[in-house]
């Protein structure tokens, strides 16, 4: 099973406190990919909080043609961080041309655009761009967003983040997630390597959604050229929370409702009863099954944990103020954060949500027998 | 005949027959009960004639030496030939025999009785099914497999255990954005009711006798109230008793609606007395045993209680036209029925029309998507059964259910309304027993609920019906076990309390096993519906036109 870990802290941290957490829990994963979600950036690139990042890898020929395609938009390189990697990567690592984190400046064309036409136009690139790449396999698009940065790569995390040096200034975030893969398919395609991203949504997951190909096909079927990929079953977690709090304008305390509704004798009296029935209903093609434990990063850049209906993974809070970890082991929080108050460390159960907000002040809790907050 | 006698073309022998009677002359105690409880007077009293040799004391030859042949008679059972009366099978003299020496056999070859059902120039009418057990032709959902098993990356759940919430919808699911938009604004969103996956198909009250009906509905008032069961039973053409239209349990009820409107009569005027609104309204529009006719109920089944409640005299013929007479096109008379049914229940009651398997299905429901109002659609595949039809129309006639249902299913996942237009399958499922399977396998491929009727009626009352063209006189109304007569010397038979025993043991075994298909694929949050990953064939053909995967 993958190993998951997320941080969130109110100094800038390396990555590599999320890679040793993973390492920690090395025995539930068997080395054969990591992928990184950084956000909240420090460094330079967190000074320019407006302009998209562009993360990917490329191959020499696909950096020409990125060039061209973006200059032929308008886009400008505004700030670039080079990774010089060794000449030969250590095993099991694949021999890349270029690992490429990229801000860029806005056309000039797309000044004064609303911005969810903005937000649409960032995405559009980066699938055409993803499209490009997988035409020409010279390249690989992780995400195209402001105070964004996303990594995935083949291999023992901690090996591959030594390798690219990634314990440098330009990386330090402020929420850092990383999951250390356990292969369950053989030919391992980076399109199936957790965290997945949409629009400032990150999510990544442990475990097997076995209710993907109907979800998959209600997904696709929304019009919404951004849900698309569905290599690995999870993905959907991502573009279901998308879609709870983009196409619903719901918050993150009705994505439990969405995927794991309550039963029929717990919506009885809920004080949102009504509604809860109607989502229950009208959504009924989203509710996952299966042993899942998601964390995830809202666009305000809180931190989430929830589990499946039936909790079948494991997974934990806890942290102090200013310094939170969610994960997928106790060890990987033990290690990454051992002074802290163990008695509150919080483990989210079938009806919880664990939320840490951007002001990491504490874990919140919400219940799925609570009232819903509604956005106004 | 004699040997130097004639033959008429219809003379047959009992070799030509489907059934032969096998008697034993030593055990039987010529009771006479086989010959009375014959539905079809097939047993009559035989007087045989036998020669015995008998060789006199031929050392001291008298004159009054007895003759070398005597002649003796006997009495016993005799199979009538007449193809009028021939044998169906049904058993019920062996059912009756007190010394267990009579039993009907199929005959080793293609029958000759077939060929002279059509005497007077009526084609062969009958009740049942379309006798075609094996897999080649329509047995195919028996080959559906379901190979998706959690592993070692999802431990499988424990069926016995674990909570499962295998519920279905039932009625017009509007798309998330519109129904939160709609609860917000707290405009009228369609009903949807909660109902059980497994729903009794249509089976009228005239079809069915008062017993069996009664026992089902009981069956299904338990299930509910005791079991906590959502279980649903539709009433078919032709009404529903008075006193049931003014119970609570009309909640469980899906009403039927089809081309002659029987009943329809009693139920208007039972509307301001209803305590509770049914379930829904089925509007009939074919259905999958003989697609193009109408129902029909033979002058034989239709006494005073009968007639009373569909508001006819007794004793005639009712067949039902093969269209609803209002009807110019489908869209017009789905839109104009399906208003004018919620309009009698106020919008409060999902309508939806029900139509039989056929390669048109997808015209249909693209009509449907349009109809805002539209509950449903229910399809009926060839393998449906029915109390009283042509041969050559339960025979030939109609669609297999998978593939109607698949297609339905994608074309709308391709216009991202699955599930918003709940697809109804029925027709076959459990046809050789194994209702579990086949209705997963139905609902994996994309239906929302599946209907049943003579499962229940095999399993819940002991229909004798098999896929070899046995018994199937439902339409005669002799039914040897008094499900599917009118006549109180039969049906008394059939304790209705015992058939609502045997609906809660369907029911309770199915849901058993149920959960024994999902929880292995790692499903227990929702109904599987449209999980089609989870499903092979070992026939290629198959799988490619299903669109799920090929194992061998
Ligand atoms: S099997 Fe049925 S139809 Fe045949 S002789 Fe016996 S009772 Fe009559
Ligand atoms: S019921 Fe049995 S014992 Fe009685 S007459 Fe018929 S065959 Fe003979
Ligand atoms: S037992 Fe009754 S219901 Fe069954 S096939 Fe015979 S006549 Fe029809």
């Amino acid at each position: 099973m993958c190993r998951l870990f997320a941080l969130t802290s109110e100094e800038p941290q390396s990555p590599m406190m999320a890679v040793r957490a993973l390492d920690v829990m090395r025995e539930g994963h068997d080395g054969s990919g990591v992928g990184l979600f950084l956000s909240d950036l420090g460094g330079p690139l967190g000074e320019m909080k407006g302009a998209p990042i562009l993360s990917g890898i490329f191959s020499n020929e696909g950096m020409k043609r990125l060039d061209q395609f973006m200059i032929g938009i308008g886009f400008m390189t505004k700030y670039k961080m080079s990774i010089k990697i060794p000449k030969s990567p250590p095993p099991g690592v694949p021999k890349r041309d270029v690992y490429l984190i990229r801000a860029y400046e806005y056309p000039e064309t797309w000044e004064g655009l609303s911005q969810e036409e903005l937000d649409y136009r960032l995405l559009m690139t980066r699938l055409q761009l993803r499209q490009m790449g997988e035409e020409g396999g010279d390249m690989i698009i992780y995400s195209f967003w402001p105070d964004v940065i996303m990594l995935k790569e083949l291999g023992d995390p901690l090996t591959v983040a030594e390798y690219l040096q990634l314990d440098r200034k330009e990386l330090q975030a402020r929420v850092i997630m990383a999951q250390g893969r356990q292969n369950t398919n053989y030919a391992i395609n980076l399109y199936a390597c957790h965290p997945f991203f949409l629009q400032g949504i990150a999510s990544m997951t442990n475990g097997e959604n076995t209710a993907f190909v109907p979800i998959r096909e209600f997904l696709s079927s929304r019009g919404f050229p951004g849900y698309m990929g569905y290599q690995s079953d999870s993905e959907v977690f991502t573009h279901i929370l998308h879609f709870t709090l983009h196409r619903l304008g719901l918050g993150i305390e009705a994505y439990k409702h969405i995927i794991t509704p309550l039963q029929d004798e717990d919506l009885k009296g809920h004080p949102q009863e009504g509604l809860l029935k109607t989502l229950k209903q009208s959504c009924r093609r989203l509710i996952i099954d299966g042993p899942n434990c998601v964390i995830g990063c809202l666009p305000d850049k809180s931190l989430f944990m929830v589990q499946d209906r039936k909790k079948l993974r494991p997974g934990v809070v806890g942290g102090r103020p200013g310094l939170y970890a969610f994960s997928s082991e106790i060890c990987g929080l033990d290690a990454t954060i051992p002074q802290r108050n163990k008695n509150e460390d919080f483990q989210p159960m079938h009806l919880d949500t664990a939320l840490v907000d951007s002001e990491r002040l504490e874990v919140k809790i919400c219940s799925q027998m609570d009232s819903l907050p509604l956005p106004h | 005949m004699l040997s130097n006698g004639f033959t008429t073309p219809s003379s047959l022998s009992v070799k030509d027959l489907p059934w032969q009677i096998r008697w034993e002359k030593d055990k039987c105690s010529l009771c006479g009960r086989c010959a009375a409880v014959c539905p079809v007077h097939t047993l009559e009293l035989g007087v045989f004639r036998k020669r015995l040799v008998s060789t006199p004391d031929l050392s001291q030859p008298t004159p009054d030496s007895p003759p070398a042949t005597v002649y003796q008679t006997y009495q016993g059972i005799r199979q009538k030939t007449d193809p009028a009366y021939a044998c169906v099978g049904c058993a019920t003299c062996s059912l009756v025999c007190p010394n267990d020496c009579i039993m009907p056999f199929r005959t080793d070859e293609t029958d000759k009785f077939r060929f002279h059902v059509n005497r007077g120039g009526q084609a062969r009418n009958r009740g049942g099914r379309r006798n075609a057990p094996d897999a080649a032709q329509g047995g195919l959902l028996d080959q559906i497999k379901f190979p998706r098993i959690s592993m070692l990356t999802d431990p499988a759940l424990d069926a016995g255990r674990h909570e499962f919430e295998l519920r279905s919808l039932l009625g017009r699911i509007l798309p998330p954005e519109e129904s939160l938009k709609f609860f917000h604004e707290q405009g009228w969103t369609p009903p949807v009711r909660e109902i059980y996956p497994l729903m009794i198909g249509g089976m009228s009250f005239g079809a069915l006798s008062p017993n069996m009906w009664e026992g089902i509905q009981m069956g299904v008032s338990y299930l509910n109230e005791e079991m906590g069961m959502p279980v649903r039973i539709c009433t078919g053409e032709g009404g529903c008793p008075p006193r049931l239209l003014r119970s609570r349990f009309l909640k469980y009820v899906i009403l039927q609606i089809a081309s002659g409107y029987f009943g329809w009569d009693e139920i208007i005027h039972a509307l301001p007395h209803m305590k509770e609104d049914p379930c829904a309204v089925e509007i009939k529009y074919g259905q999958g045993a003989k697609p193009g006719d109408g129902g029909l109920l033979m002058w034989y089944k239709v006494n005073k209680l009968i007639a009373a409640i569909r508001g006819v005299p007794a004793g005639v013929s009712l067949p039902s036209p093969p269209t609803h007479q209002t009807k110019y096109s489908i869209e017009e008379a789905v839109a104009k029925m399906i208003q004018s049914m919620y309009m009698a229940w106020g919008f409060r009651v999902p309508v939806y029309p029900k139509i039989s398997g056929t390669s048109t299905a997808l015209a249909v429901l693209n009509n449907l998507t349009r109809n805002p109002y539209a509950g449903a659609l229910a399809i009926d595949g060839e393998d449906g059964g029915t109390g009283a039809a042509y041969a050559v129309s339960m025979d030939h006639m109609g669609h297999p259910i998978a593939s109607n249902l698949r297609d339905c299913y994608l074309n709308l996942v391709k216009l991202g309304r699955q599930n918003e237009i709940p697809l109804i399958a029925g027709g076959g499922a459990g046809k050789n027993g194994k209702l579990a399977a086949n209705a997963a396998a139905l609902i994996m491929l994309g239906a929302s609920v599946v209907q049943t009727g003579k499962y229940i009626m095999q399993a819940a009352a002991g229909c004798v019906g098999s896929e070899a063209d046995r018994c199937n006189i439902c339409n005669i109304g002799l039914c040897p076990k008094g499900i599917t007569s009118q006549d109180s010397r039969i049906y008394r038979r059939l304790d209705p309390e015992k058939v609502a025993e045997r609906v809660v043991d369907v029911y309770l075994s199915f849901d058993t096993e149920l959960k024994k298909i999902v929880a292995p694929l790692g499903r227990s949050t929702s109904l599987p519906i449209g999980m089609s990953d989870a499903l092979a064939i070992n026939d290629k053909a198959a799988a490619e036109r299903l669109d799920i995967d090929y194992v061998v």
